[in-house]
């Protein structure tokens, strides 16, 4: 593995040495370079200050609406926040309901988390998943244990765009590895199908994609179905990851050695077995950064379906800035909005870099 | 051919190549090959780069595919017919140039691999062959290391006791030194030798001439695609019959 370069040892002398030694090495190296330092440095902190001035020290967090949060201070207005995040996490989702989805987002982010562990990499965690998922759609549709029944179209915020983003995260890549697999095949139709479906997944904005699912799916069912609008998002959510992550997979199937598939077969390894146990383990083992980006890409995608007018986390808050009271708070809302989207891409990114040390970690010379 | 003296000694055929073609496009890789091996013999192919070695023994457990002739290999043709591809894989083991051993699999996990799923051997069972095996080619004590954490020797030893583990009948090498350290070739070709003393059935692509020599029931020398000589290593060394075969030898052996 790659040592840093420029860092020091963490342990031994006091940090503070350390530092100094660190910037006298890279920052004031040079004239130019210690001038450059001097003028960024300057700006970082008068852009950080400003930004506190404003998120904190002027700031009113407590008001009832926004000409009080006005006269009270100049900075920023959480309040709004204060008042709106229910409405912004939980949306239209009935009021004394909320409670079941907010069961179904610690349960989904427990998973989620739980997931992240390499020792929880079982066939238990797969089971629990699939009882997690059941759970979240009693505790989501309700109808039953006594339970309100609450429609999908109600479902809302962040618990939507938490189960539009696991679940076609799960069906979108095992759609994906088929897609990769099928684009490769000797078989010319399965060929051709996969190699049309990914491209023109890719060839056409994901916006595109949700309209013609919202429009075209009810067309191909028999009269008397109907597909939920949220089903209908997911299918066509999925189908967009699925066909990116399709070729991020494809791109792994292409590095791997040709060895590694004559072994396999000169070993008599029937063609699923050498591509469950060989292929894939590696193949995906390669991509897994531009997987995650897409992922994350996913991630943020979701809000998207706002414009079939389903209320995920993105149109929450634009309802929520649609109240009178609180007209104009635009900043502090798409600041709270870009906080959830940005911890939750941050996990991600950070632990797919793990995850990539994790995984090569004496494996390969 | 003095070859008959040694045919006694010797079983049925198991690999029978009959007037054996393949192309690449246009290009003509393997003419007219025409090949026996008994079950026990051990044969040594050489020849020069690009004369279709690797590729003919390819074809003889089908990671190529050969577009005229016969392959016949433990009674079974080879044709389009993936279920006796699949059974004559089992039955042939190969060990390549470039180890190939699968780098994300402990050393112990790449032996058990097949012979559990293609096998269908016990878990338990395929890890005491597995053991056994590593004994055999002397580097138990790496079994739950990774390939990747083994010197280039070691894991070729660790890809001839992969394809042991499957028991097979015929063992096919593809310059199976040539990719080593020299200090390491020793290693592998007395692991080799000890095979062959066994009674291994042994198909060697291999430019090791002492090999061959100690080893070998016969040698074959190919050149652009043909079989060009075939005759025990006494008499392919001592007396070779044809200019190409002649003037491989001594850029070979100096
Ligand atoms: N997949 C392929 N497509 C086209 N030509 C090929 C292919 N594989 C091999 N060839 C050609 O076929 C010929 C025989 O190749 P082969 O690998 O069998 O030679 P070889 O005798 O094993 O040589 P070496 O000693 O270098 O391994 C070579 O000229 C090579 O360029
Ligand atoms: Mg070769």
């Amino acid at each position: 593995m790659a040592t840093a370069t420029t860092m020091l040892p963490a342990s031994g002398s006091n940090g503070l040495q350390r530092f100094g030694l660190w910037a006298r090495a890279n920052l004031f190296n040079s004239v130019g370079n210690s001038i450059i330092t001097v003028l960024f440095g300057a700006l970082a902190l008068w852009v950080a200050w400003s930004i506190f001035k404003w998120g904190v020290i002027d700031a009113v967090f407590v008001a009832p609406n926004m000409r009080a949060c006005q006269t009270a201070g100049t900075g920023a207005c959480w309040a709004f926040v204060g008042e709106k995040w229910r409405f912004i996490l939980f949306g239209r989702y009935p009021y004394e309901e909320q409670w079941r989805t907010a069961i179904v987002l610690v349960l989904l982010f427990g998973m989620t988390g739980a997931s992240f562990v390499p020792k929880l990499w079982r066939r238990e965690t797969a089971y629990a998943w699939v009882a997690v998922l059941i759970i979240s759609g009693v505790l989501m549709w309700g109808g039953v244990l006594g339970l309100v029944p609450v429609e999908s179209d109600l479902w809302s915020g962040l618990p939507l765009t938490m189960i539009l983003s696991l679940l076609s995260m799960i069906f979108g890549f095992i759609l994906a590895v088929f897609l990769a697999l099928g684009r490769r095949s000797n078989l010319p139709v399965v060929k051709l199908i996969c190699t049309a479906f990914i491209e023109i997944m890719r060839g056409v904005p994901l916006i595109t994609i949700l309209f013609m699912a919202s429009l075209m799916l009810p067309l191909f069912l028999p009269p008397g179905f109907s597909v939920s609008k949220v089903l209908r998002a997911l299918i066509a959510i999925t189908m967009f990851l699925a066909a990116y992550q399709a070729e991020d997979i494809r791109a792994g199937l292409m590095a791997l050695p040709k060895g590694q598939f004559e072994a396999a077969d000169a070993l008599g390894l029937s063609y699923w077995r050498k591509t469950k146990s060989i292929v894939l383990p590696q193949a995906i083992t390669i991509v897994i950064p531009p997987l995650v980006g897409n992922l994350i890409g996913n991630f943020k995608n979701t809000s998207l379906v706002s414009i079939i007018s389903l209320l995920d986390l993105m149109n929450t808050t634009q309802v929520a800035l649609v109240d009178p009271n609180w007209r104009g708070l635009t900043s502090e809302a798409y600041l709270f909005l870009g906080a959830i989207y940005f911890v939750a891409c941050f996990a991600m990114s950070r632990y797919s870099q793990w995850l990539e040390v994790l995984l090569n970690k004496g494996k390969r010379r | 051919m003095s070859e008959a003296a040694k045919a006694p000694k010797l079983g049925a055929p198991i690999i029978e190549m009959r007037d054996v073609n393949k192309w690449y496009g246009e290009f003509h890789v393997l003419k007219n090959v025409n090949l026996q091996v008994r079950k026990g013999e051990r044969v040594v192919v050489c020849g020069p780069s690009g004369s279709g070695k690797s590729t003919a023994i390819r074809c003889i457990n089908r990671l190529e595919e050969h577009q005229k002739g016969q392959i016949i290999v433990d009674g079974i043709e080879l044709t389009a017919n993936l279920k006796n591809i699949e059974l004559i894989r089992r039955e042939v083991g190969m060990v390549f140039q470039q180890f190939n051993l699968f780098p994300h699999l402990t050393v112990l996990e790449n032996l058990t691999l097949a012979p559990i799923w293609v096998r269908k051997v016990p878990k338990k069972e395929a890890e005491e062959t597995a053991m056994y095996y590593l004994n055999r080619v002397r580097i138990p004590e790496q079994a739950n290391k990774y390939p990747g954490q083994l010197s280039g020797g070691q894991q070729q030893r660790v890809a001839i006791a992969r394809s042991l583990c499957m028991k097979p009948n015929i063992m096919l090498f593809d310059e199976p030194t040539s990719a080593l350290d020299p200090e390491m070739v020793k290693e592998v070709l007395d692991t080799m030798v000890s095979l062959a003393n066994e009674g291994m059935t042994m198909l060697c692509v291999t430019h090791e001439m002492g090999f061959a020599r100690q080893v070998a029931d016969r040698v074959i020398f190919m050149d652009g695609g043909q079989i060009v000589e075939m005759n025990t290593p006494e008499a392919f060394f001592a007396n070779p019959q044809h200019e190409r075969t002649k003037l491989f030898l001594s850029q070979i052996l100096h």
